[in-house]
C-alpha cells in the first residue's frame, strides 16, 4: 500500500461518499457550532444534544475534502450514544493518533510530532483508518476540524468530562 | 544581469557584471542593448532545460510544475545573477561613493529602467517604484493616493473576480474612511465581466481597479474599454498585472491605466520584489507610503521633506539583489519574446482544454472560458472540478504523480462564493511547460478518478 492508498482507505472513501448522521437538529434543544479550515475552505456544522451526560444525538452538515468530511462522519458514528467522559477520552486518543502534542490537545496549535501517534488504537475502531493522514501534515487540520468543533460544542453544552 | 544573460546561462564569469565595470555608456545595459527580437516560436522543452528545479524528481518521478500562477520557477541566469551580485558587488544603494556601491546603484537603476521598458513606461526613472510584491504595490496606491484623495461616500469600482490583494486594501478604506465599493459582476455563463453594467457602476466613481487577468478563471477583461469608460467617468484607473505582465506584452499607454502592479516571482524573478508603475503626474502628488531612511530629502527634529519620486515610496534598504534578479528575469523574458510566450501560452491552453474536455467530458467542470474563440481572452490558468473528487484530494493524488497543482480559494473568496464552491483545483502553465506536462496532468487526473469512484 503506498502512502496515497494508505491515506484514502476504503473506509474513508465510504464515509466520504455516504456520510453518516448528515442533517440538522432543531436549535434549541440542540447546540449548533461551526468550524472552518481557512486554508482549504473545509466547513463543518455540528448540531449536538447532550442529555444526562450522554451524547444523545448529533448531526452534521458542511462541505470539504474527503478527509474532513469522512473524519466528521466517522466521529459522529463513534460518539453517538457515548457518555461525555468517553467522548472526551476518544477526542484525546484521536488527537494523539494525529500526533498532536499533549500540551496542544486542548488548544489551537496542531504541531505534528516526528513520531506517529500513541493513542489507544484498539479503542478507536474504524477511526484508526484515519491514521494514514499523519504522513500528510497539511491534511491533519482537515482530519481534526470536526473534532475541534465537537470539543467546542461539548464545552458550550457545559458538559464536563 | 548582462543583456546577454539569458536564456542560455552564460558561462563567462567576467561577463556577469559588465554594467558595473564599464564606463557611463554601459550604465543601463539592458535598455541600451534593447530586447533581442526573437525570430521563432518558443521551444518550451529547450526553455525548461534552463530551469534547474525542473530537472529534479519528486516521489521518484519527473516533476511536472503546473503552479506558475502562484509562483514561477527561475532560470539559472537569474539565480547566477543574484549569486554573482552577492559574491562580487553587494553594497547598500543611494549612499556609497566607493566602487562597489556605485556598481550596486547602477544595477538597481538598470532594473528600474528595465521594468519600465517591459511595461512601456515613458519615464521609468520616475515612474517605477520597487515594492515587496504586487500586494504591497496595491497597498501603496490605496494608502498613499487613496488616503489622500478618497473621503467618506466616495465610490471605488472593483470587479467580482479580483484577488484579495485588490480587495482587502479597499475594504480597509471602507472601514477607516467610509468609502463605498461597487462591483462589476462576472457573467457565470461566459466567465467574463458583464460590461453592459459598466456605465451603471462607474457613475460618479473616483477609482476603478481591475485585474488584467483573473488568477482563478484565466479571464482577461477588455481592459482598454473599461479604462476608457472609467476615465470618461472621471475615475483613476488601476490595473492588477500580477498574472498578465509575466505572460504577454504590456503597454501601460495602450492599456490606459494610471497605475499598474506586478510581482517578480511570477515572472521568473525572485521573491521579495514587486513593481508599481504610476503616472508621473499622479506619483508627484502622492505622500510617502512608509517613513524611514532613503525616502527623505531632509529631516529635522520637527519634520521632514520627502524625497523625489520614486524614492519617496521606497523607505529603507530596498531589495537590491532581488532587483538584480528581476533585471535578469526581464532580460530572459525579452529574449524569449513576450509575444512568443503569449502565443505559447495560448497553444498550450488550447491543447489542455481540448485534452481535458475530451477525456473527462461531462464529469469535469472548467471555471473559465473554454471555447476556441475565447482563447485570446483567457490566460494559461485552468481552474477545474472533477465529479466526486474534492480539489484538495485531487491535488494530493496529483502530488503522488509529481504533478504540482494548487487547490483552494486562490485568494479570491468572493469569486469562489459566486462560483458556488469552496475551492477549485488549478493548473497553470508558463514558458517551460510542454504538451507532455498536460498529458501528465490528464493521466494523474485519471488516477484520481480511479481512486475515488
Ligand atoms: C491577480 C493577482 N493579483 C495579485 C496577486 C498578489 O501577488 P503577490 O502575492 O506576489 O503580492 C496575485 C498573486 O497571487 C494575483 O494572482
Amino acid at each position: 500500500m503506498n502512502d496515497i492508498e494508505d491515506l484514502y482507505r476504503e473506509i474513508i472513501l465510504d464515509h466520504y461518499r455516504s456520510p453518516r448522521n448528515r442533517g440538522e437538529l432543531e436549535v434549541p434543544p440542540a447546540i449548533r457550532v461551526e468550524g472552518f479550515n481557512p486554508l482549504c475552505g473545509d466547513e463543518i456544522v455540528l448540531y449536538l444534544i447532550v442529555e444526562d451526560g450522554l451524547v444523545k444525538d448529533l448531526k452534521l452538515s458542511g462541505q470539504g475534502c474527503s478527509i474532513s468530511q469522512s473524519s466528521a462522519s466517522l466521529m459522529s458514528a463513534a460518539v453517538k450514544g457515548k457518555t461525555v467522559g468517553e467522548v472526551r477520552k476518544l477526542v484525546h486518543d484521536f488527537k494523539a493518533m494525529m500526533s498532536i502534542h499533549e500540551a496542544a490537545i486542548d488548544g489551537q496549535a496542531q504541531a505534528p510530532t516526528d513520531f506517529p501517534g500513541t493513542g489507544d488504537l484498539e479503542a478507536m475502531g474504524e477511526l484508526a483508518a484515519l491514521q494514514g493522514v499523519v504522513k500528510f501534515p497539511v491534511r491533519i487540520k482537515c482530519a481534526t476540524l470536526s473534532w475541534n468543533v465537537l470539543v467546542q460544542a461539548l464545552d458550550e453544552a457545559g458538559a464536563p468530562g | 544581469m548582462s543583456a546577454q544573460g539569458a536564456p542560455a546561462a552564460q558561462e563567462d564569469k567576467a561577463a556577469q557584471i559588465p554594467a558595473a565595470q564599464e564606463d557611463k555608456a554601459a550604465e543601463i545595459p539592458a535598455a541600451q542593448a534593447g530586447p533581442v527580437p526573437p525570430a521563432k516560436p518558443l521551444d518550451a522543452r529547450a526553455v525548461a532545460r534552463d530551469f534547474p528545479l525542473l530537472a529534479r524528481s519528486v516521489h521518484g518521478k519527473r516533476i511536472v510544475y503546473l503552479d506558475s500562477a502562484a509562483s514561477s520557477q527561475r532560470p539559472c541566469s537569474v539565480i547566477d545573477a543574484m549569486d554573482s551580485y552577492y559574491r562580487t558587488t553587494h553594497a547598500n544603494v543611494h549612499r556609497g561613493v566607493y566602487e562597489i556601491a556605485e556598481e550596486a546603484d547602477r544595477l538597481y537603476d538598470a532594473a528600474r529602467v528595465s521594468a519600465g521598458r517591459l511595461v512601456g513606461s515613458p519615464s521609468p526613472r520616475s515612474e517605477i517604484v520597487f515594492t515587496k510584491n504586487a500586494t504591497e504595490a496595491m497597498n501603496l496606491v490605496v494608502r498613499s493616493w487613496g488616503w489622500k484623495n478618497l473621503h467618506a461616500g466616495d465610490v471605488v469600482v472593483l470587479t467580482e473576480i479580483e484577488h484579495h490583494a485588490n480587495l482587502v486594501p479597499w475594504l480597509q478604506l471602507v472601514e477607516e474612511r467610509g468609502i463605498r465599493l461597487r462591483y462589476l459582476p462576472v457573467d457565470l455563463s461566459t466567465y467574463e465581466l458583464d460590461i453592459s453594467r459598466l456605465d451603471e457602476v462607474l457613475d460618479g466613481a473616483k477609482v476603478l481597479s481591475c485585474t488584467l487577468m483573473s488568477n482563478v478563471l484565466g479571464t482577461i477583461p477588455p481592459f482598454q474599454v473599461i479604462a476608457g469608460r472609467a476615465h470618461e467617468a472621471g475615475a483613476v484607473v488601476i490595473a492588477d498585472g500580477a498574472q498578465s505582465v509575466p505572460h504577454m506584452p504590456t503597454d501601460v499607454q495602450a492599456l490606459g491605466c494610471d497605475f499598474l502592479a506586478f510581482s517578480a516571482h511570477k515572472m521568473l524573478g525572485p521573491t521579495g520584489i514587486g513593481v508599481l508603475w504610476g503616472r508621473e503626474a499622479l506619483l508627484e502628488e502622492m505622500p510617502p507610503f512608509m517613513g524611514g531612511g532613503g525616502m527623505i530629502l531632509d529631516v529635522t527634529l520637527d519634520g521632514f521633506v520627502p524625497a523625489e519620486i520614486p524614492r519617496r515610496f521606497e523607505a529603507g534598504t530596498p531589495p537590491i539583489a532581488e532587483a538584480v534578479g528581476l533585471l535578469s528575469a526581464i532580460e530572459y523574458l525579452e529574449r524569449l519574446g513576450m509575444s512568443e510566450i503569449w502565443e505559447h501560452d495560448q497553444r498550450l491552453t488550447s491543447y489542455a482544454l481540448g485534452t481535458l474536455q475530451e477525456r473527462f467530458g461531462d464529469t469535469i467542470r472548467i471555471f473559465g472560458p473554454t471555447d476556441e474563440q475565447s482563447l485570446d481572452r483567457r490566460g494559461a490558468v485552468i481552474s477545474l472540478a472533477l465529479d466526486g473528487v474534492h480539489p484538495h484530494d485531487l491535488a494530493q493524488v496529483l502530488d503522488q504523480e509529481a504533478v504540482c497543482i494548487r487547490a483552494g480559494h486562490h485568494c479570491a473568496k468572493p469569486l469562489m462564493r459566486r462560483l458556488g464552491v469552496g475551492a477549485t483545483a488549478r493548473a497553470s502553465f508558463y514558458c517551460y511547460n510542454t504538451e507532455e506536462d498536460v498529458d501528465a496532468l490528464a493521466k494523474a487526473l485519471d488516477e484520481a478518478v480511479r481512486l475515488f469512484r
